[in-house]
């Protein structure tokens, strides 16, 4: 038995409203550069729906993932090493821009300046791309909320495989559909099929707690990985021309914070927490030769913390005592393996995915609710559930490989938890039967609603820090008393500010917020050390590097013999008139793309 | 003199510029050592040009070494006659030196034509476009003219390979080199620039070709260590932290 630590992410479906807050400050953190345009480490689905890339879940076309070849054993789906080495100079399925979205941005500038007319001006779209104009047809969420699904729902191919099997089930008429979102992140696998196709070993698992990366230094843009992975989670930078991916905000996972998407997250869905998995046991897991049972092959991977031969195991494995407490109060392996609500996203590709997913009863709810009966009520939800035979199918297909015994028994206890609480909250004896009828008793159950539907902080976030006898390890370094009471306490290095290490971002962040939410004075300006860092920034005075090195003299305002130009004035006295409000914030060009100075963090491996 | 400078002294300069500048550019930009792939614009063209082009080129470099590395003697050696060597180097050498040609000229019309391929053309790609081009170009030329010259057209195992196996001897046989034909000359000029230029265009792609895939595991477990990140300092030696090391692996 190797025992090994993975960070792992639940997701329970029946929380997510669809906001995209997640995808929307994942991308601010971390693709709002030039060549990842497209590219959402986080993006929400709706589904029914084709996803981003469209139609990725088609793995007869996209050949992601793993099959068992003829004696049984794992393969890329996409082929052998010689197979993929002779395929290198063009990547026979990758996707195109097109599978993705054309990027867009618009043409803000004539809204300005635009002569004088008749007519209003308009901003129209420019690809970001070409630069060119461009009409917008497709995005990484074009079809949310079913948009255009009676035109395209026939596309998503789940819904595809569904109905090949059962003559038009799914009806897309709007009294009979059903909808819910699916949040993506990259699965951080036991099995990555992405790292198996790396041709430059360039993908990696780290050791201590799983996050699965890519060395920026030796990616030499062989593109493989973005066929070999299943969830095209993998990403290619068209600037740069590396591969990149999901990183788990392992800066801020490293100091014990949650990652950007789950700390941002409206409906508080997302859990983190570690297993325990026993590494020697993947690879015979990933090749159960049927489908169905892969999903509790891999729950079979994870190991009981409380255990004592693995407690034993993992402490010869280096696994600190911390991480081992921290694993035994994980939420994700209590919604797993404890509780066994959370089910992995497409078993069937056989990649052991580790960002596992609650699945939506709301779908079952809401036709209850909408027919006038009682949506809470146990009897009522288990008919349903055994009734609607569709929507279980569809999240069977994508959750156990079609197994839907398994996605209704989740479905039950979820209805149970809820009618059992109803009964608690209306004053009523807890109905120990309800919670009998899913196997379960009153305490687990109120357990389980607690994390749930209370969901706490702490309780849906036990991140163990990376330790700080490995500080000199650690791609950010960890807190130390030096940050406790916010930006003021940097100390300089021998050599002055920005000498000896740079502080880490993540750090800089949340002790800064932290400040200022709670502080009753102002957060200086000055204290952001000359790089802009929009997420400290007060709005008070302008933070030097805030703009680009100003060439334009109307802008100076030490110079003001120089200003104003012909119109006279100086930029204090520029009067209402068109053309003197002439000096123009964006004279360094489209900066808000990169950002000026950067994010930080992008250049970090 | 100019023979000398020409075949003594350049092809050293050029080794020199090959080995240092690779050298420099592996230490030190790690992150630009990439194929710089196009295939998300556009990939229809690419999915043929490209193979073409590559396998064409492999070809090219293989029927090199052939005849620049192995004597005439050892061919002869074994039976293999002059002519039959030149029908080999003629029928096989052209095939693949056209599809060389013919693959990067439509991978030159497909970067010409498509928008965001185009815009993301830097003036290094250009540049060594001109000189890999004008290498085929010669190259294929030296090869086809011998066609229409004599009965074998010149027969370059007695000139340039004399002086290019000279070269790893440091001995170069000046003399041989110079006896060769113009359009032997002007490729291994053109030859020599194409290699005085790799290191610092994207061609170092050629360099890091992933053999070692063959042979590795596919799952690659890394301890987060970070000792040669860029910009961080290793372990320095001297003093260990204080403190228990409850995380020592061996």
């Amino acid at each position: 038995m190797k025992v090994m630590a993975q960070v792992g992410m639940v997701m329970n479906l029946d929380k997510c409203i669809g906001c995209h807050t997640c995808s929307v400050t994942c991308k601010q953190a971390w693709t709002n550069r030039a060549g990842t345009e497209y590219v959402w480490f986080n993006n929400v689905e709706t589904r029914p729906g084709q996803g981003y890339p469209r139609r990725y879940e088609d793995q007869d076309r996209w050949r992601g993932g793993w099959e068992l070849n003829r004696r049984g054993r794992l393969k890329l789906k996409s082929g052998g090493r010689v197979k993929k080495l002779l395929g290198i100079f063009a990547s026979p399925v990758q996707p195109e821009l097109n599978d993705y979205y054309e990027p867009w941005t618009y043409d803000y500038e004539t809204l300005t300046e635009a002569p004088l007319g008749d007519d209003f001006p308009v901003a129209r779209p420019k690809s970001l791309i070409t630069g060119e104009d461009t009409k917008i047809e497709w995005s990484a969420n074009w079809d949310d909320n079913l948009g255009g699904t009676s035109q395209l729902g026939h596309l998503d191919p789940i819904v595809e495989k569904i109905r090949k099997e059962s003559e038009d089930k799914i009806k897309f008429e709007f009294e009979q559909t059903f909808m819910f979102y699916l949040p993506r992140i990259c699965e951080h696998c036991l099995n990555p099929s992405c790292m198996a196709s790396c041709p430059s070993g360039a993908i990696y698992k780290r050791e201590e707690d799983g996050i699965v990366l890519v060395d920026q230094d030796r990616c030499r843009g062989w593109r493989q990985c973005i066929t070999g992975c299943p969830y095209k989670k993998m990403y290619f930078n068209h600037k740069t021309g590396k591969a990149e991916k999901c990183t788990f905000c392992y800066p801020r996972i490293e100091v014990g914070i949650p990652t950007v998407c789950s700390e941002t997250c409206v409906g508080r869905l997302r859990y983190l927490g570690i297993f325990l998995y026993d590494a020697d046991k993947v690879t015979a897991a990933a090749s159960v030769p049927d489908e169905r049972d892969l999903y509790q092959a891999q729950l079979d991977l994870m190991l009981d913390p409380n255990d004592p031969e693995v407690i034993t195991a993992a402490r010869a494995e280096g696994i600190p005592d911390d991480w081992l407490d921290a694993a035994r109060r994980s939420p994700v392996y209590h919604l797993a393996k404890v509780y066994k609500v959370a089910l992995p996203l497409h078993p069937e590709y056989r990649t052991m995915p580790m960002v596992w997913y609650v699945p939506p009863l709301s779908p079952v709810v809401d036709l209850l609710s909408d027919q006038g009966h009682d949506a809470e009520d146990a009897d009522n939800l288990f008919g349903a559930i055994e009734a609607l035979r569709v929507p279980v199918e569809y999240l069977a297909e994508l959750f156990t490989a079609g197994d839907t015994e398994i996605v209704t028994r989740v479905l039950r206890k979820l209805a149970a938890m809820r009618a059992y609480m109803r009964g608690i909250s209306l004053g009523g004896d807890p109905e120990e039967a309800v919670a009998a009828s899913v196997g379960m008793d009153g305490e687990r159950m109120y357990d389980m609603y607690r994390l749930m539907a209370i969901a706490k902080y702490n309780e849906r976030y036990v991140i163990p820090k990376a330790h700080v006898e490995q500080a000199h390890n650690l791609e950010e370094m960890g807190c130390s008393l030096d940050f406790e009471d916010g930006p003021g306490m940097y100390p300089s290095e021998a050599f002055g500010e920005a000498s000896g290490r740079p502080t880490p971002v993540a750090v800089e962040n949340f002790y800064a917020l932290k400040q200022r939410q709670t502080t009753g004075g102002h957060a200086e300006p000055g204290e952001l050390r000359g790089r802009v860092n929009l997420l400290n920034w007060d709005g008070r005075g302008v933070p030097r590097g805030m703009f680009p090195e100003q060439d334009n003299p109307q802008m100076s305002t030490d110079s003001p013999a120089h200003s104003g130009g012909a119109s006279g004035p100086g930029p204090d006295a520029a009067g209402p008139g068109p053309d003197a409000g002439g000096p123009s914030p964006d004279s360094g060009g489209p900066s808000g793309q990169a950002g000026p100075g950067g994010n930080p963090l992008e250049s970090r491996p | 003199m100019t023979d000398i400078v020409l075949w003594g002294v350049l092809p050293y300069v050029m080794v020199a510029i090959l080995v240092g500048g690779s050298i420099w550019r592996y230490k030190y930009d790690q992150f630009g050592w990439t194929t710089r792939s196009s295939q998300l614009y556009e990939s229809k063209l690419l999915r043929i040009a490209s193979p073409v082009f590559h396998f064409g080129i492999l070809a090219v470099i293989a029927g090199h070494f052939f005849g620049l590395v192995i004597p005439q003697s050892w061919t002869e050696a074994i039976g293999m006659s002059q002519d039959f060597y030149h029908f080999n180097a003629l029928f096989v050498g052209g095939i693949a030196g056209i599809c060389t040609l013919g693959g990067i000229i439509l991978l030159i019309v497909r970067r010409r034509t498509t928008g965001p391929v185009f815009m993301a053309t830097t003036k290094n790609d250009k540049t060594m476009y001109v000189v890999l081009v004008a290498a085929i170009v010669f190259g294929l030329w030296t090869t086809l003219a011998s066609v229409f010259l004599g009965e074998h057209g010149h027969n370059y195992r007695e000139t340039v390979s004399p002086w290019f196996r000279s070269l790893f001897i440091f001995q170069p046989d000046i003399g041989s080199m110079a006896a060769a034909p113009f359009s032997f000359h002007l490729h291994t000029l053109v030859g020599m620039l194409l290699f005085a230029i790799w290191p610092f265009t994207r061609l170092v792609h050629a360099f890091t070709a992933p053999f070692h895939y063959l042979f590795r595991p596919y799952i690659v477990y890394r301890s987060r260590d970070i000792g040669n990140a860029p910009g961080a300092r290793g372990r320095q030696p001297g003093w260990q932290p204080v403190g228990t090391r409850d995380r020592d692996r061996r």
